[in-house]
């Protein structure tokens, strides 16, 4: 697992997410789900491709329901783009690369 | 910049099978993936007409297990994503965002993935009660109503599956029996929580923030009517990812790769293998076949025209 990923939980999402002063992506997922597994290691190289710029977490939606409840998610992978703590933009399924460099770069302006 | 004898794209099991017989044959091989390998294997929860694994295998198991048999044999797996094919007289020409792969020949492996219903409300409500993956989603709907459209072998498969979840499924299909294999659809028909809604199509998903009815239409009377339900799962076929091919490669209707007996496709040394085929059966056991085919069939075309 990539250093530059970080995970979060319901515990810590309003502080690291939230909260946080860059735009973050978190990666909604489960161990069971299979898409997940497939983007898992896109989402590492976009936490290392745009380190400094991007807030790129991971939170497992198994051990945090309540936060996956809140945002409505009933589909994984979804990916959800934060911006000043509200969703800027939100993708379901295991999208190629480009697909999300396009939604990031369209945030990260 | 060097150029390979055999790019193989796509790392599903027709990908992987390709690049173990490339591996073991010694050729200057590259498979090329752009998520993690595996395909729509891991969208599987257990497989069962794999031959040899009498109990079953688990999608994720299979997966790691055909990547490993792979990498055991020296291939080298790459994350990369294509976005052309085109020809450089004999060398052919892979283009990448990070820059322009070459290549003797290539064996196209690069999948499929679900179609859509295409009807209203779907595109809308992806995410917030449309899934297209039992396996992944099921979970999200304990206790719930979920409402399933297909009558393949995936439609029946994972009908059974949300039904560990679900405490009630309805199977919504347009003929008035099921295509799925008679052991899927035996399992279908004696669990009790799915109900088969036969000669029936959808014509909306509704809802405003998340799917709360799907609008069906009964064919034998063409009456209309909403059925209340919290998720809409749809195993309706799978759509061949070939549209960076459109013009290259001859394809079917639906975009699917027409390839001959030994794989080869309408443009020379460029073999294809796996569920972008055009065929009669998609199954892991078909895509592996034919990817032992193409690599060898792309080894045979090395000797005639690069030697």
């Amino acid at each position: 697992m990539s250093d530059n990923v970080l995970q979060v939980s319901d515990d810590n999402f309003e502080a690291e997410i939230l909260s946080s002063e860059s735009p973050a992506l978190v990666d909604f997922w489960a161990s069971w789900c299979g898409p997940c597994r497939a983007i898992a290691p896109v989402v590492e190289e976009l936490a290392e491709k745009y380190a400094g710029k991007l807030k790129v977490a991971k939170l497992n939606v198994d051990e945090s329901p309540k936060t996956p409840g809140q945002y409505g998610i009933r589909a994984i992978p979804t990916l959800i783009l934060f911006k000043d703590g509200k969703v800027a933009d939100q993708i379901t399924g295991a999208v190629s690369k480009s697909h999300l460099e396009a939604a990031i770069d369209k945030q990260l302006g | 910049m060097p150029t390979h004898d055999l790019v193989i794209v796509g790392g599903g099991p027709a990908g992987l099978t390709a690049g173990l017989y490339a591996a073991r044959a010694r050729m200057d091989v590259v498979l090329l993936e752009r998520l993690s390998p595996g395909g729509q294997v891991l969208t599987t929860d257990m497989v069962e007409n794999w031959p040899g694994d009498v109990e079953g295998v688990s999608g994720f198991d299979l997966a790691d297990r055909m990547r490993d048999h792979a990498l055991k044999f020296g291939l080298e797996i790459k994350s990369a994503e294509i976005n052309k094919l085109s020809a450089d007289g004999d060398v052919k020409v892979l283009t990448t965002p990070d820059g322009d792969i070459r290549t003797k020949a290539v064996v196209l492996a690069v999948g499929a993935q679900p179609r859509k219903l295409g009807v209203p409300g779907e595109d809308l409500l992806i995410g917030k009660g449309v899934s297209y993956c039992g396996t992944c989603d099921g979970p999200f709907y304990r206790e719930q109503t979920v409402v399933c459209f297909g009558g393949g072998d995936t439609a029946a498969e994972e009908c059974v599956f949300l039904t560990r979840f679900a405490k009630k499924v309805y199977l919504v299909h347009r003929r008035d029996e099921l295509r799925a294999a008679g052991i899927l659809a035996e399992r279908v028909m004696n669990n009790p929580k799915i109900e088969v809604l036969w000669s029936q199509v959808p014509l909306e998903i509704k809802g405003e923030n998340k799917v709360e009815a799907v609008r069906l239409k009964k064919l034998k009377d063409g009456e209309e009517y909403d059925l209340p339900c919290d998720g809409a799962f749809v195993f309706v076929g799978t759509s061949p990812n070939t549209d960076f091919l459109q013009g290259v490669v001859d394809m079917d209707r639906q975009g699917f790769i027409i390839c001959d007996r030994d794989q080869h496709t309408s443009m020379n040394g460029v073999f294809a293998a796996g569920d972008c085929c055009s065929k009669l059966l998609r199954q892991i056991v078909v895509a592996a076949g034919e990817g032992a085919v193409a690599t060898y069939a792309a080894q045979r075309y090395l000797e005639e025209v690069h030697e």
